[in-house]
């Protein structure tokens, strides 16, 4: 039986334009296609990953325009629709001011003190 | 988890060459598990994948008032060739896999000898496989 795995994203919005997404949401959808058991907990400024209506486009280097910028709150919601739980450290969200109604729908607070309850159902964390 | 004395270590790594001590920091942990006994595995993601690339190129360094030659730069592809190397004289594997997406859109794919292209599907396979997997991420 596959070994349940924990994706701690932690690093926000690193190479996020370049790559047109955040890496290891990617990684954590292709594992996820990969028949891999992983969730994702978003910890520090990735809790912002997870709020709606963010726009990054308008990126135009003189005659180059970027026409896929990243959309990272349509990836949250892409990974948990795979079946991913995806987890936001509530602590972290309410010091940058954001309501649990500015965020995708399915995404779980987890209290910083719950965090080590939360990784007992895992056999492996991976903090990216 | 194998209880046996040889152990597989899974490593997955981020940084590119030339950018933070942490790719050092990698390289020194595989280095001692091989040293004792161990194999090794290495998943490179990102800007790691240009570890590996050979056309890595030394230069002489005319702040230090030294040749090439001289300088003796230090360039991943030769030290992950030397893990390469000591993983066979302990009897031991060292596998290394290439992030294929982070290759292309790098343009790094004349990556040396004993390297390998693969998914994020490989890592799983060898998490799954391995007695313990270290995640090495980037910062910033």
């Amino acid at each position: 039986m596959a070994t349940k795995t924990l994706n701690i994203i932690e690093s926000a919005y690193r190479a996020t334009l370049e790559e047109q997404d955040d890496t290891i949401v990617w990684i954590s959808s292709a594992l996820r296609g990969a028949s891999a058991e992983v969730d994702v907990l978003l910890e520090g400024s990735a809790v912002n990953y997870a709020v709606r209506g963010q726009d990054a486009t308008g990126l135009a280097l003189g005659t180059w325009q970027q026409s896929q910028p990243p959309r990272l709150d349509h990836d949250i919601k892409n990974l948990m629709d795979k079946g991913a739980a995806v987890f936001f450290v509530a602590d972290d969200a309410a010091e940058r001011g954001i309501e649990r109604t500015d965020m995708v729908d399915g995404v779980q607070p987890i209290a910083r003190r719950d965090m080590a309850q939360l990784f007992s159902g895992y056999g492996r964390i991976w903090r990216w | 988890m194998n209880d046996s004395k040889k152990k597989t270590l899974t490593f997955a790594i981020m940084d590119a060459p030339f950018e933070s001590a942490r790719s050092t920091t990698a390289f020194r942990l595989m280095d001692a598990a091989l040293r004792r006994g161990h194999d090794v595995r290495v998943f490179a993601y990102e800007g790691a994948v240009a570890l590996t690339f050979d056309k890595q190129a030394a230069h002489p360094n005319a702040v230090h008032g030294r040749d090439a030659a001289e300088e003796d730069h230090p360039l991943p592809k030769d030290q992950v060739r030397a893990l390469q190397a000591l993983a066979k004289d302990k009897g031991c594997t060292m596998e290394w896999i290439n992030c294929g997406l982070c290759v292309d859109e790098r343009g790094v794919g004349e990556a040396i000898e004993g390297t390998k292209r693969g998914t994020p599907g490989d890592l799983w396979k060898w998490a799954e496989s391995s007695d313990n997997t270290l995640i090495i991420p980037t910062r910033g």
